[in-house]
């Protein structure tokens, strides 16, 4: 089945959020996908607030299952989350359980005015009431597969499937 | 031969009681690991909610401020309830067993243990005899291990001076009495450091060290030259009995750390000490506090390496 | 009862005999053949060798009966094919007073198991200063005087013990170890210590007093039997001792023929022994010295202790292993790594020490007392607490596979253990 072409998906997201980017307005982007997204679109849109990363590792509600996953990286938000208008950037959306561990870490952090999500794809299936304001597409990811952002060592992105049981 | 006894059936570390037997994947997983909780103490909540209601008991079998103070930091900074128990104070002095001890505060639900004892090898009994879901980490047995010592020290390495490979590394003391020296060389050695030194007199040096894979020194400026990191080990006042030592002016005039002796190291050489410090004995006072020394940064570095052990552990 | 015991393999370490036969008992006694046999014993595929020897089993009575008591361990030694076993004096309190001695072989006697012959103290509560009355207690029933695991730091008074014993003729029985070199040890001091963080005692703890033992038997002529062997530096003194023709004897415990301070893996508490387990390179020389005869013979150093004492760090726990119904199939398998004839391996637990003792040689020829063994010497079993007749299931070889299971034992004639 065809993809849509993730760098296409990327002008429209910046076309779509260019209108309602304002002073108080930051970005937050998720690895990994979501953060090399959120580093285009950060790039494409001009944003003067630098852009935060999250790794959000240590907020998962799997932990009990699964443990600490390996290799978390370091959440780094260069601004003040207190009454910032934020940008939360993720590549897939599709549980929402992500976008939930996402909002309470920054929670932990202090208190956003309010949160946009942004996403390239939604591949439906959620199990959380979480919906995205900014959606690139809509994917359907046939049973046993799954949706990712890939980057190319020059830089372009793209969606691609692969088997849910690839590491 | 047993499996050891840290690893779970997956190869994933179940219980923290000592360095030595681990593989390197697992050190680095814990320095990287540690490296992303560093940032949680700058931010408003300094606190993730990894062991929110999970109970961590402080076991220690040996009295100490800091070492519990840390763990018990590391451990509210994951949201877990912590309790102390002094055990000195209670069923232990009235003859109960060891085991007996740990069994019930098994009965009270316990997740982790953190356990500090005299003897060498108490963790790893309670740990052979600990539920499925219950962890043990080791906060120091006897002279055998100091495990997250050892690896807040590899931490704090890495931080000042990267690459593992290319370094000289010197631990200077009663290497004989030491867990924290014991634990930092298996350490080292995993890690790929191409030379680890001891220094120290006969006296304080165990029979056959060398077999740790370190290369002993007796004189201290021989040993300190173009060394890139000093480990200074605390001396105990006791070792001044036994005929082991004559006097700790004696110990300070041939191996106490002064800005002279350290002169034989690198110009960029790092000088640390898992404290408290005795200033005038193992350290001069102008080297602990001068611009080599990254003795407090260990300390903050200890809380992150703690947090991180603990998180592991309790998630596999 | 008169006894018929057929086509077994006859092995008798004394005239280096091995051969299938028969063998007939009557009276106590190895009997000439006769007809109408009271019991036949069908003993094909099994050895027939004299009863075995244990010259250090701890039979936990007096004053340890919650580890063991003389019953439980008396049929543990019927188990292993132990027909005479020697008993360190330190019990609880020790076998320092003829009462104490007579009332324990009263004991021993009444319950018609293995004989048993209690070694006496060397000195009064084994405190090491003054001597006990050796010829009262030879008189009770004593073959010879130690101090059991008990150190002797006074130099003086070992001399003086020691010249009082050769006065009479009494054998003194004597582990080496200085006690200020050991003191605080409780591993052997090398590698595996060092790794594992344990206080060790260095082996120079060993030579540095066998030294002195040895020099002490020149200057006395006392006759000493030095016990339990830990060093291949201890080994090369014995021998030069004996190439001099002091009247020097040793033995090793079983556990140091097989074991090592690498053994001690995880801390694991089973391993904590007196003396304690030495590098690889000890164990290989004791194994050797066993084979070449610098070391008389083979002991268990049978050690019940009870599971609270083993449960508990490794430098906290009681030191010791229980070991009579292991002594068969660890001695076998030591013969058979050194390559020796079975009349050979069996001489170490039985010729060699029943001369340590005195007692009539363990020999299988008319007229001898009749304490056999019959063992399969193929037969393989799991040492697991099930197993183990003792009270003591603290063994380092839980759950290894042996070979050498005793099916009948005898003691004056009589069947006291079948299997």
């Amino acid at each position: 089945m065809k993809l849509p072409d993730a760098e296409a998906l990327c002008q429209q997201l910046a076309a779509e959020l260019r209108p309602r980017i304002g002073p108080k307005s930051a970005m937050v982007g998720l690895y990994t996908g979501g953060a090399w997204l959120a580093e285009r679109l950060h790039a494409m849109l001009g944003l003067r607030t630098p852009l935060a990363l999250m790794d959000i590792a240590f907020y998962r509600d799997d932990y009990a299952a699964r443990g600490l996953k390996h290799d978390p990286k370091r959440t780094k938000i260069p601004f003040d989350v207190n009454g910032a208008e934020l940008l939360l950037v993720d590549d897939v959306l599709y549980s929402g359980r992500t976008v939930r561990a996402a909002m309470n870490e920054l929670f932990d952090y202090g208190r956003p005015a309010s949160i946009a999500l942004v996403v390239l794809a939604d591949r439906g299936g959620r199990q959380l009431p979480i919906c995205a304001q900014h959606v690139g597409a809509r994917v359907e990811v046939p049973a046993g597969m799954r949706l990712t952002l890939q980057r190319a060592d020059n830089g372009t992105l793209a969606l691609v499937l692969e088997s849910e049981r690839a590491a | 031969m047993q499996r050891n006894p840290q690893l779970n059936a997956n190869g994933e570390l179940q219980h923290l009681l000592s360095i030595e037997g681990l593989p390197r994947e697992i050190l680095l997983q814990i320095l990287d690991t540690a490296e992303s909780f560093a940032g949680v103490t700058e931010r408003e909540v300094k606190k993730v909610p990894l062991l929110r209601g999970k109970s961590v008991f402080n076991l220690f079998f040996e009295p100490s401020t800091r070492t519990r103070t840390t763990f018990e930091i590391a451990a509210k900074r994951l949201s877990a309830d912590v309790i102390n128990l002094n055990i000195a104070v209670s069923s232990a002095t009235k003859g109960e067993s060891l085991l007996d001890t740990v069994a019930n505060l098994s009965a009270m639900q316990a997740d982790i243990f953190v356990v500090r004892h005299a003897s060498s090898g108490a963790p790893f009994l309670i740990a052979r005899h600990v539920k499925p879901h219950e962890h043990v980490v080791n906060a120091g047995d006897g002279r055998h291990a100091h495990p997250t010592q050892g690896l807040l020290d590899l931490y704090t390495i890495r931080h000042y001076k990267k690459d593992f490979t290319r370094l000289v590394v010197a631990v200077v003391g009663d290497v004989l009495h030491s867990r924290v020296a014991r634990s930092l060389i298996h350490g080292l050695t995993t890690l790929g450091v191409p030379e680890v030194r001891v220094i120290g007199p006969q006296t304080l040096m165990p029979l056959g060290v060398e077999g740790l894979g370190v290369r002993v020194f007796n004189d201290m400026r021989a040993g300190l030259k173009d060394c890139d990191v000093v480990v200074m080990l605390r001396l105990q006042n006791e070792r001044m009995r036994g005929a082991l030592l004559p006097s700790a002016q004696e110990f300070f005039k041939h191996y106490g750390l002064t800005e002279d002796k350290l002169a034989a190291a690198r110009n960029d050489a790092i000088v640390m000490h898992p404290g408290p410090m005795n200033r005038g004995v193992e350290i001069d006072s102008t080297v602990a506090d001068g611009p080599h020394s990254v003795i407090l940064p260990q300390v903050t570095f200890g809380i992150a390496v703690r947090m991180a052990v603990m998180s592991i552990v309790a998630g596999n | 009862m008169r006894i018929h015991i057929r086509n077994a393999r006859v092995v008798d370490p004394a005239s280096g005999g091995d051969a299938v036969g028969d063998l007939y008992v009557a009276d106590g006694r190895i009997a000439e053949e006769f007809a109408r046999p009271d019991r036949v014993i069908d003993a094909k595929g099994l050895v027939l060798a004299p009863g075995f020897v244990d010259l250090a089993a701890r039979l936990r009575e007096p004053g340890f009966e919650y580890k063991a008591t003389l019953e439980s361990e008396l049929d543990a030694a019927l188990a292993g094919g132990v027909t005479s076993l020697a008993c360190p004096p330190d019990t609880d309190p020790p076998l320092d007073e003829p009462g104490l001695v007579d009332m324990l072989r009263r004991r021993a006697r009444a319950l018609s198991r293995a004989r048993v012959h209690p070694i006496g103290a060397l000195t009064l509560k084994l405190e090491g200063q003054a001597l006990t009355e050796m010829g009262q207690l030879t008189d009770a029933g004593c073959v010879a005087f130690s101090q059991g695991n008990a150190a002797m730091p006074d130099s003086q008074v070992l001399w003086r013990a020691l010249q009082y014993a050769s006065t009479f003729g009494y054998k003194v029985w004597l582990r080496a170890e200085d006690p200020a070199l050991a003191k605080g040890g409780v591993a052997h001091d090398g590698e595996m210590a060092t790794r594992l963080g344990l206080p060790g005692i260095p082996s120079f703890a060993e030579t540095i007093a066998l030294g002195t033992l040895i020099e002490l038997v020149r200057a006395t002529g006392a006759r000493v039997h030095v016990c339990r062997l830990s060093s291949a530096g201890a080994v090369e003194l014995v021998r030069r001792a004996k190439a001099e023709k002091l009247p020097l004897t040793c033995d090793v415990a079983i556990h140091h023929l097989h074991l090592s301070e690498m053994d001690l893996g995880y801390f694991d508490s089973q391993c904590r022994l007196e003396p304690p387990l030495r590098s690889q390179r000890d164990r290989d020389a004791l194994a050797r010295a066993a084979a070449e005869g610098v070391v008389d013979c083979l002991v268990s150093d049978h050690t019940p202790v009870d599971e609270d004492g083993k449960h508990l760090p490794f430098a906290e726990a009681e030191p010791g292993a229980t070991g009579l119904e292991l002594l068969l199939p660890l001695a076998l398998k030591w013969g058979e790594a050194h390559k020796l004839p079975l009349a050979a391996t069996l001489a170490r637990i039985t010729t060699e020490p029943a001369k340590i003792l005195g007692l009539e040689a363990s020999r299988l020829a008319v007229g001898a007392p009749a304490d056999l063994a019959l063992f399969d010497p193929r037969a393989a079993f799991r040492v697991a607490p099930q197993t183990l007749k003792s009270q003591g299931k603290n063994t380092p070889f839980l759950g290894y596979e042996l070979a050498g299971r005793v099916r009948y034992t005898l003691v004056a004639g009589n069947v006291v253990y079948e299997a």
